[in-house]
């Protein structure tokens, strides 16, 4: 048995959020990954951005695909249904129960080699499809579950535990989602809880397909000298461009007034995405400008992370497709039967 | 001898060159003047310049079955006018484009040739090179309406209703029927011996396609979201699904849509999606052929381990790649049967005719909800594509949807424990919760395998057994929901067996063979897994023939499989050249068969 619930004690230190819940509220149970694995630094901050926006946790739906990465969905919101689906599937998936009820904020967890090698079709089409939901991945270069083997983010040269060098060109999913239009794409560290909790807030309460590239080391197999996904390497070549910061519509604002050092982005729903500049030329709103940095920065050898781009009047599928704001699966039998009149004029239609 | 209302008539076309609606309005008059009728389209997969042919069988005793003798050939593709020749049966016509003279090589003193000058007809009354293509069909509509003695009006009162809003087309159609109708009364005997008249055969039947019909099933039967991947011959059933929720699914007040369509980027996308959206608790389904089916048999896996509703319409068509799919088999029961890895089976249902693709594709939510299963229809191209006469589509208002065992925030708030795969009820299957129901009860993790009862994870050997036993339980239970065998039983000595599109010619089958002094009893399968019926019906008969149009006895050996049945108990008539299956290689097989085994027959028959 690898499943231990977490023992439900409330710590008296612990701080309700608007709803009375706290942050053990929007815990899972207890996770089977190394000790000391990037994925739970992610999961924890799911739990603190979940909590921190007060959405009840039954109202999530929770997507993944196959892989450590996607284990890690039982980690985190216990009170909400989860689906571990096929390797490399859950954007299909996701786009399924999100057509099916749009009300529910959807969260999808993959890895690198879910979404850049056997799912990078479906990666590529679910931001096409704006989807409305969180799509994390998160980013370790290494097949994990299969002991190490080089995924296809991995950076040409990078070296494998065993010294061996990637001989390919690294896909990177924060292009791919640039270049195909999400209105939301992010990149961060597991390990920078300050930086990442506010991305996830805000890419939630994003209307439309928010990206989030977590660089997340793989303790046991792609941590080392010569890796470029290592705690040490991401530290070392961080370059930090915009900080997020979601201020929700009922909080007081509060705006420190630093020329060029902030950009506030007002969000459909009222609330205000307020982002941190640490370059003062970088524009959120330019997708080009965004896809330069990037890899202007990769040909250096730097980590650009932070919110590169965001489109805050995006769209979703539903507007798309122009669905009912009634959830399609609540619609009723009288909803959705034409009916025998109705048929007397389809028949009619076949003479 | 004049003979009314009993002919098989083909036009031999280039595909691409406007034939295909003239055809179909030549189809539709018929049916029109009550007579029944059914088309086949047999097309290449190209969309310009290769041949293209399309076959009426017009049959007032309602024989619907490919009939390999055609009566009248109309033979617009030059290249294919030696094969078209041959066609013919001895006596039959020749309707061809004599502009030219007449071509050497209708070489034949046995048939009768029709020849119509129709580009030299055409050629003085048009100028636009393309109205001249397209209305070489028209024209030879309107021979036919003299020869074959069509009422004029209806096919006039077609056109119009067909081009209405484009008022300038209506008139040169009309003038193009008429300048074929009026070089036929003037220069060619009319009418044939062979001819249409008025029939009160039809009642208020319909004529349609199957992958309409199923379209329009999926929208009475709840169906939400739609998403699938283009291939022939299943494309039609989603484009027919959004043209018509399109009208039937959007709300009054705010010109909302109450469904959803996406083409996805593959068939695995589009399976993903619909088993997204059937865990969350929407009705989906896919429309696909043989090559989508194999793509998504990974998900059909884990929809099954994992319990999640789905219906797939796989409209099957043969063989791989191009080329051969545009014709017709019923090729995929094993892949679709026990398709993905592990222990795996599921439910497939056998629609014959428009309205059964109607009724089933409408109930397989049901079946689908009710086992929390993928559910297959498994029509193909035959019936997927080709209009025919069928019975019209009934709704009983009062019928409600089945959405099998789903619990409300209320259903949870009575319950103590939750164990989404605990067989509370002994029919094998569990009761599911919907994402977001409860706050605090009824979540669960939906995973392929590595679960126990109460969706924990674990990898413990016995609770895995169990799970697996458990959904041979709702095996089970599946086998009395399904439709059960058709049978028509008089304890005959023989029996013949046969699903799908395999029964069209059967009834044209047994009177032909009823001439030859053999009287057969008949089962038509409706459904997979079967029912007790099936294998009741197998062991009451002494000889049992199985019509299949695949290589391999497919449903034979889904039989032998799980009945358990000696290989030998069935003797297989198959045909698998991808037109659709005929009469006459049906009696054929039997006959050999009671010649082979010397078998007395119920009457002598002088030869």
């Amino acid at each position: 048995m690898t499943f231990v619930p977490k023992p439900r004690v409330h710590h008296p230190l612990l701080q309700f959020n608007e709803i009375g819940l706290t942050r053990r509220d929007y815990e899972g149970s207890v996770s089977t990954l190394c000790a000391g694995c990037g994925h739970d630094s992610v999961s924890a901050a799911v739990v603190i951005a979940c909590n921190e926006l007060a959405i009840p946790p039954h109202r999530f739906a929770k997507i993944s695909g196959i892989g450590c990465s996607s284990k890690t969905p039982s980690y985190f919101l216990g009170a909400s249904h989860g689906f571990n689906s096929v390797h490399g599937r859950m954007p299909s998936v996701a786009t399924g129960a999100n057509l099916a009820n749009h009300e529910l904020h959807c969260i999808g967890v993959s890895g690198d080699g879910d979404s850049a090698s056997i799912g990078v079709g479906q990666f590529a089409h679910i931001v096409r499809r704006k989807v409305n939901m969180l799509y994390i991945v998160d980013n370790n270069g290494t097949y994990g579950l299969t002991k190490g083997q080089f995924s296809a983010t991995n950076d040409r040269g990078s070296t494998s535990k065993r010294g061996v060098p990637n001989l390919y060109s690294p896909i990177d999913l924060v292009s791919m989602a640039l270049q195909i239009g999400a209105s939301f794409v992010a990149r961060s560290f597991s390990g920078d809880k300050q930086q990442l909790v506010p991305l996830i807030k805000a890419a939630i309460m994003h209307k439309g397909f928010a990206f989030i590239d977590v660089i997340s080391p793989c303790v046991m197999f792609n941590n080392h000298n010569g890796s470029t996904k290592s705690y040490q390497y991401v530290r070392e070549h961080t370059a930090s461009m915009v900080d997020a910061q979601l201020v929700m519509p009922h909080e007081q604002i509060e705006i420190e007034y630093a020329p060029g050092t902030h950009k506030e982005v007002d969000m459909p729903d009222g609330s205000v995405l307020r982002l941190r500049k640490i370059s003062e030329t970088y524009d959120p709103h330019d997708r080009v400008g965004a896809l330069n940095h990037v890899q202007r920065a990769q040909e250096q050898g730097d980590v650009i992370t932070g919110l590169l781009y965001v489109d805050p009047i995006a769209s979703d599928i539903h507007e798309v497709l122009e669905t009912t704001s009634t959830p399609l699966n609540q619609l009723e039998e009288t909803d959705l039967c034409p009916g025998s009149e109705a048929l007397t004029a389809v028949n009619a239609s076949f003479r | 001898m004049t003979s009314y209302n009993d002919f098989v008539i083909r036009f031999a076309n280039v595909n691409g060159s406007g034939s295909a609606s003239a055809n179909g309005m030549f189809a539709k008059a018929l049916f029109r003047m009550g007579i029944p009728v059914a088309s086949r389209n047999i097309f290449p997969s190209n969309i310009q310049g290769l041949p293209t042919w399309f076959e009426v069988r017009v049959s007032e005793q309602e024989y619907f079955g490919r009939r390999s003798e055609v009566d009248i050939m109309v033979a617009m593709n030059a290249e294919t006018f030696e094969q078209d020749v041959a066609a013919l049966r001895s006596g039959g016509y020749l309707l061809y484009d004599s502009t030219k003279g007449r071509d050497p090589r209708l070489a034949r003193d046995d048939v009768v040739p029709v020849g119509v000058p129709i580009a030299r007809l055409i050629l003085s009354e048009f100028t636009d090179p393309k109205q001249r293509q397209l209305f070489k069909n028209i024209v030879y509509l309107g021979v036919l309406t003299s020869l074959l003695n069509i009422d004029f009006s209806v096919i006039t009162n077609m056109v119009s209703t067909q081009y209405k809003g484009k008022d300038e087309l209506i008139q040169p159609n009309i003038h193009a029927l008429e300048i074929g109708r009026s070089y036929a009364q003037n220069y060619l005997d009319c009418p044939l011996p062979i001819q249409v008249r008025h029939s009160e055969k039809l009642a208020d039947r319909i004529f349609v396609d199957g992958n309409e019909a199923a379209a329009l099933g999926a929208i009475y039967g709840g169906a939400t979201v739609c998403a699938w991947y283009p291939i022939t011959p299943s494309t039609s059933m989603a484009e027919a699904y959004e043209q018509h929720a399109g009208r039937l699914r959007i709300d009054s007040d705010t010109s909302e849509r109450k469904f959803a369509i996406i083409q996805a980027e593959d068939e695995l996308a589009a399976l993903g999606i619909v088993i997204g959206a059937g865990w969350n608790g929407a009705r989906a389904f896919t429309a696909t052929s043989g090559p989508g089916i194999s793509l998504m048999t990974e998900f059909l896996g884990l929809a099954y381990f994992a319990e999640i509703p789905a219906v797939l319409f796989d409209i099957q068509r043969a063989g791989p790649s191009t080329g051969m799919p545009t014709r017709t088999q019923q090729a995929d029961l094993l892949a679709a049967a026990y398709a993905s890895h592990g222990d795996t089976k599921h439910p497939l249902l056998f629609p014959s005719t428009p309205r059964e693709c109607f009724d089933f594709a409408a109930s397989a939510f049901d079946f689908a909800d009710r086992l929390q299963t993928p559910i297959l229809v498994m029509s193909d191209l035959d019936l997927g594509m080709n209009e025919i006469t069928s019975e019209a589509f009934e709704w009983d208002d009062k019928r409600k949807y089945d959405r099998g065992k789903v619990l409300s925030e209320d259903d949870l708030d009575r319950m103590d424990v939750f164990g989404r795969y605990l067989d509370i009820d002994g029919d094998g299957i569990g009761y599911r919760t919907l994402p977001g129901t409860h706050p605090s009860k009824g979540s669960f993790f939906t995973r392929g395998t590595s679960r126990d009862e109460y969706a924990t994870y674990t990898e413990d050997p016995d609770a895995y057994s169990k799970n697996m036993d458990r959904l041979l339980a709702k095996w089970e239970t599946a086998k009395s929901i399904l439709p059960s065998a058709e049978i028509e039983n008089e304890e005959r000595r023989a029996g013949i067996i046969y699903y799908g599109t395999s029964a069209t010619p059967m009834s044209e089958c047994l009177t032909i063979l009823d001439e030859h002094g053999i009287e057969l009893d008949t089962m038509r399968i409706r459904s997979f897994p079967f029912g007790p019926e099936v294998v009741d019906f197998i062991d009451n008969h002494e000889i049992v023939f199985m019509v299949e149009q695949n290589r391999d006895a497919q449903m034979k050996m889904l039989m032998v499989n799980e009945l358990d049945l000696m290989p030998s108990s069935i003797e297989s008539i198959l045909y698998y050249g991808g037109m659709s299956i005929s009469a006459d290689f049906i009696v054929d097989e039997v006959l050999s068969y009671y010649q082979a085994n010397n078998i007395p027959r119920i009457k002598v028959v002088s030869t």
